[in-house]
């Protein structure tokens, strides 16, 4: 059995023991566990020398429609593969005691986990497309049984929103397959790839379009943006980091597979109104962000912001920003995903998330608020995170990317970007302020405990990987750059 | 094997089944349901034997017979949803009863259990009629067994008006048909399809307004059979009042026969350019209305089965997506892969309703409340089939949509590809909605009665899930199948 099989096969199996009954935590946390080592496992393996797609394995579907279940990873996938497999881990390990069908809860994330997992891995279209659809089900689920406010509602919202999008992005896949010579169709992506980049398909503007927007609804691009705040805030924390942190990372993912290489010139085409629209998403809703009135919102909205460096690099087009778009997956899915499970502690401590109610919780849990310090300077971008060098990168990249000597849209656009990274330290110096310091908020009882030590080793490890990264970016930038090589030329 | 003998086979079985019904014993009438099963899975192994080229042109009634491949798949289609349907009778039977006015058990049990073989019968000759005469004799045996199987609850006041309604339209139906034929009849002097497409080409521009206003009324009635809108509207009431089972049969079997008439009328006229330009835009305006209303109209129904007639609704509007595509050259392929995807995901829905229904005692979506905790085998049945309605991938469901809007993009249909992709999102809404009845909702009686099924409908539930799932992951031996 191929490995990349048996990394989407582990987490269904264990969901399926899951269901089945006893001890589901310790199953689930022992397959992520399993699957975490294959996956850093085969980061290992990887052959950089030789690049391109390893590990591929391929089986004939349907071979006159050309659908193929075939999998296989190059760099870029296998760093997401690390994320997916880490952030899974670390939310099964947070999990607290699940009062109402535990199992299900555990079968929930690790569903999420295989379809993240599948799509990163999938070298078809097909697969692709469908194993990003299979998390959608979970997560409706996840919020609608377990979540907390108006969980029903919400449910109702994201899961109409994201399958809205996917079926956009569906039809653009399926003009991309229309687009290419009727003798050389094809879902490969491998081949798509190629035929893009040798010019031998044009799918045009309108396919261009239906993918950026079908990817952008998943990925929260303004203003198609509404649907995430309210869905991470109403999960259950380890949904909020699974889907934030791994789930959301797939339409960025798409974009660098399909867009990049297939449409160059289009992107440049419609390269002022993405820039019009991530301004939307670092510098509306990070004003947005600064006024929410609790943490869980506020971590939401900040995760919809930063969504816009990453559109930043990906119209940048050039090595240094989409290589900086890429390392800012990995990162930011760690840092979401360790905010996520240290609100949920909070909230779990206190029994809220408003800000006026807390206040002074770092004098009874100061191993709490030392992490949480950790990761909101890890989400401000302070130097040492990979998250600083991610937005460095993209912020070269951009500037770079127009015309050397004029100050031109991109130049523009990076310059008031940079302000997002001025109003995200505002609003995450002052929720730690407001959460950690200060009076003694209402909800701030005496004998509140510190984080528990679940929380705590799960957060250490992913600000561990934050920390790795930011001090070696090398580690990961070693895998990703041979992706975006071929437009340094 | 002449593949005439197959219909000929299912007339006898039934009318057997009808005879044995005297003679069964009151206890022993659910033999004739197992009885109608293990004969018609016989003829559906037969169906695999039969040889379409026996019926050759010269072969004798070859001119109004058809043992094509859409045929043959249409007859293989009808046989296995009659033997589901048999299936879901048996499970519906307890209901059947009590409505009679006999105290006698098992009391009008075989003919609810005959009705649906000699209709089936009827199915499979209109998947071969190539004769308007043909089609219209086919298509009134399976409405008069429907008449009958509609109001089959004497008890129950909606399956009477059901059956009352049913019959009105249908006998309206049946009015705009023959008279659609008439004038067709009137212009080319002929009834036969062939023969029609023949004299076609040297017909005198000034006659084509009568024409297309014949071939505009037969288009009406055959809009009634598979409920595509503005003829839609019979389809919620009559599927809530009539027999689960039948409602079910109405919905997939009743439906694809429409499907492959409308599919062999409209090769014979769009054969000429001049008609084509004129009749594909009303078949897309159809497909258009027919997906938006079916949708938009179920979001805020209550009831499952009301819920699944307007599902059913807007399943006929995908299909009629497919036949506007019918340019493309994979779309024949393609609806009948989706009409193959419908006919497990609809059945497996039904199936689980009736066994559900006749334990709690009611169909609305309350009733299905906490399902998930008093039968959650069942839950997953029924989540999967409401999955692949809504058209999740991996699922027989989303491939069918796939295929269909593939067409419809190839065809460069955009407006109305942008319509279905309104219709998909307000799927998702109304299939989530019997999802979180189940999954999210407390039951109202915690402690009410088990939830029992036969072991023939448990075999069938895992058989139907299992299709769904192996069809949506690997369409090869389906697509081989049909292609």
């Amino acid at each position: 059995m191929s490995p990349l099989l048996s990394l989407i096969l582990i987490p269904l199996v264990t969901a399926a023991f899951c269901m089945a009954g006893a001890a589901p935590r310790r199953i689930s946390l022992f397959g992520a566990g399993a699957n975490l080592l294959l996956g850093l496992y085969l980061l290992a393996s990887y052959n950089i020398e030789i690049g391109g797609f390893q590990f591929v394995s391929e089986k004939a579907l349907f071979p006159a429609y050309g659908i193929h279940f075939s999998l296989g990873a190059d760099g870029l996938s296998l760093v997401l593969i690390l994320l997916a497999t880490l952030v899974t881990f670390a939310a099964i390990w947070v999990t607290p005691q699940i009062e109402r069908s535990a199992g299900m809860f555990y079968a929930c994330l690790l569903f999420i986990s295989a379809g993240a997992i599948g799509a990163f891995a999938s070298i078809d279209l097909f697969f692709f497309y469908a194993f990003h659809e299979l998390a959608l089900i979970p997560t409706f689920l996840l919020i609608g049984i377990w979540g907390s406010g108006e969980r029903q509602r919400i449910a109702w919202k994201v899961t109409i929103y994201l399958a809205f999008g996917s079926f956009i992005l569906l039809l653009g896949l399926i003009g991309l397959w229309q687009a290419a010579p009727e003798e050389l169709r094809t879902l490969d992506i491998r081949l798509l790839q190629q035929l893009g980049s040798a010019g031998m398909m044009q799918p045009g503007p309108v396919v261009y379009l239906l993918l950026l927007f079908g990817f952008g609804i998943l990925i929260a691009l303004f203003p198609f943006h509404t649907w995430a705040p309210e869905a991470y805030a109403s999960a259950p924390a380890p949904a909020a980091m699974l889907h934030a942190g791994v789930l959301k990372k797939f339409g960025l993912y798409g974009l660098l597979r399909l867009a990049v290489p297939i449409f160059p010139a289009e992107i440049q085409q419609f390269s002022h109104l993405v820039l019009i629209l991530l301004l939307g998403n670092i510098l509306y809703v990070g004003f947005v962000t600064m006024a929410q009135k609790r943490l869980d919102l506020m971590l939401g909205y900040s995760s919809v912001m930063h969504m816009g460096y990453a559109f930043l690099g990906f119209v940048a087009l050039n090595q240094l920003g989409l290589g900086g778009m890429s390392l800012m997956l990995f990162a930011h899915g760690l840092t979401i995903a360790a905010l996520f499970a240290l609100s949920g502690e909070i909230a779990r401590r206190t029994g809220t998330l408003e800000f006026s109610e807390l206040g002074g919780l770092a004098g009874l849990a100061p191993k709490l608020g030392l992490l949480f310090g950790f990761a909101a300077m890890a989400s401000v971008g302070l130097p040492g995170f990979s998250t600083f060098a991610s937005e460095i990168m993209i912020f070269f990249g951009a500037f770079t990317r127009g015309t050397v000597g004029t100050f031109d849209w991109f130049q523009t656009a990076t310059a008031l970007a940079l302000w997002g990274v001025v109003i995200s330290a505002v609003y995450m110096l002052r929720a730690y302020r407001r959460v950690f310091w200060g009076s003694r908020g209402s909800a701030v009882k005496e004998g509140t405990e510190d984080v528990s030590s679940g929380v705590r080793w799960a957060v250490i490890l992913l600000i561990a990987g934050l920390l790795l990264t930011g001090f070696r970016p090398a580690i990961l930038l070693h895998y990703l750059n041979p992706a975006f090589a071929y437009l340094a030329s | 094997m002449n593949p005439l003998y197959l219909e000929v086979a299912v007339v006898v079985l039934g009318i057997i089944l009808l005879m044995a019904e005297a003679f069964a014993g009151a206890g022993h009438k659910r033999g004739i349901a197992y009885a109608g099963i293990v004969g018609l899975l016989g003829i559906l192994a037969a169906t695999f034997v039969a040889d379409p080229a026996a019926m050759n042109a010269s072969a004798p009634y070859a001119n109004f017979y058809r043992a094509d491949f859409l045929a043959m798949f249409l007859k293989q289609f009808a046989l296995l949803a009659t033997v589901i349907v048999l299936v879901m009778s048996v499970e519906y039977a307890p209901t059947v009863e009590a409505s009679m006015p006999s105290e006698r058990r098992g009391a009008g049990l075989g003919e609810f259990f005959a009705l649906p073989v000699l209709a089936c019968a009827g199915l499979m000759w209109m998947a071969s009629a190539a004769d308007f005469v043909m089609i219209f004799v086919s298509l009134e045996l399976v409405t008069i067994a429907f008449y009958i199987l509609v109001s089959y609850l004497r008890g129950s006041a909606a399956s009477l008006e059901a059956g009352a309604k049913y019959l009105v339209l249908g006998a309206l139906s049946t009015g705009f048909l023959v008279y659609g034929i008439t004038w067709i009849y009137g212009v080319t002097g002929q009834t036969n399809l062939a023969a029609i497409a023949e004299a076609l080409p040297g017909l005198d521009n000034a006659v084509v307004p009568a024409l297309l206003f014949g071939f505009g009324l037969v288009l009406v009635a055959l809009g009634f059979k598979v409920a595509a809108a503005p003829f839609q509207f019979w389809v919620p009431d009559v599927y809530q009042g009539a027999p689960t089972p039948v409602a079910a049969y109405l919905s997939v079997a009743s439906k694809a026969a429409g499907f492959v008439v409308l599919l062999r009328v409209l090769q014979t006229f769009v054969s000429v350019p001049e008609l084509q330009e004129k009749i594909m835009p009303a078949i897309a305006l159809l497909a258009g209305a027919t997906m938006i209303f079916g949708n938009l109209a179920a979001i805020p129904q209550t009831n499952l089965k009301r819920l699944l007639a307007y599902s059913s609704i807007g399943h006929a509007g995908y299909l009629l997506l497919g036949v506007a595509s019918l340019g493309a050259p994979f779309a024949g392929t393609a609806i009948m892969f989706y009409l193959g995807a419908y006919l497990l995901m609809t059945l497996l829905a039904f199936l689980v309703m009736t066994i559900v229904a006749q334990a709690v005692g009611g169909d609305d979506l309350s009733d299905f409340a906490g399902l998930n905790q008093r039968a959650p085998q069942l839950a997953f049945a029924l989540l999967l089939a409401m999955l692949s309605l809504a058209g999740i991938p991996l699922t027989a469901g989303f491939l069918g949509k796939l295929f269909i809007f593939e067409c419809a993009m190839q065809q460069q249909h955009y407006v109305l590809v942008a319509l279905g992709v309104v219709a998909v999102a307000a799927g998702f809404y109304f299939y989530l909605k019997v999802i979180r009845a189940m999954y999210w909702q407390q039951p109202a009686t915690p402690d009410g009665p088990e939830i029992e099924a036969s072991p023939l409908a448990k075999f069938t539930i895992a058989l139907l899930c299992a299709l769904i799932i192996w069809i949506g992951v690997y369409p090869a031996p389906l697509l081989a199948l049909i292609r």
